[in-house]
């Protein structure tokens, strides 16, 4: 999974029917320590996460398994919205 | 799967149901000289990993399956704690 934060929505009208209820949301990657790293991806939001909050983004088919999205076309999700982030090494 | 070490540890009390249990890690993935390879990620725990471990994860739908028949959306988790690896000179 990867890190990112909310920067924005997105809105279709038309899309993929399976798609009809899901929040789109504009996810900047950032690094563990919080500073914003190339690359935007628009995430399905699982967690009714919100702007500017950090959280945990699910990539790929697994995005699939996330709450709700069983048979969905995506591959990114948002699975968590992230406290805080401890790092050790 | 990869070669990476602990690096961190995150923690977030609103996420998917599936997750709720599960220890999510920072992991930087390694090089066999221990040298860093690529960027740091959010890797599960289902071998009880701890700061500073060298660890060995894998990719994909695969990083759900130490936790069935439960499914957490997940596309990293640690499967192993590295002992020890050897390089063959070339």
């Amino acid at each position: 999974m990867i890190l990112g934060r909310v920067v924005g929505t997105v809105v279709a009208t038309r899309k993929d029917e399976r798609l009809t209820g899901c929040k789109l949301l504009l996810v900047r990657t950032i690094d563990p320590q919080g500073k914003d790293e190339a690359g935007y991806s628009v995430a399905v939001d699982t967690v009714d996460a919100g702007p500017n909050e950090r959280v945990l983004v699910v990539t790929g088919s697994s995005a699939r398994m996330a709450s709700g999205l069983k048979d969905c076309p995506v591959d990114a999700a948002i699975v968590g919205v992230v406290d805080s982030v401890d790092i050790t090494g | 799967m990869n070669l990476a070490r602990v690096i961190g540890s995150v923690v977030a009390s609103r996420k998917d149901e599936a997750l709720s249990g599960i220890s999510l890690l920072i992991v930087q993935p390694l090089r066999p000289d221990r040298s860093p390879n690529g960027k740091p990620l959010v890797a599960l725990d289902s071998v009880g990993a701890g700061p500073g471990e060298e660890v060995f994860y894998v990719r994909g739908r695969e990083a759900a399956f130490p936790f069935l028949p439960q499914e957490p959306p997940a596309d990293a988790c640690i499967v192993g704690i590295v002992d020890s690896w050897y390089v063959e000179a070339s």
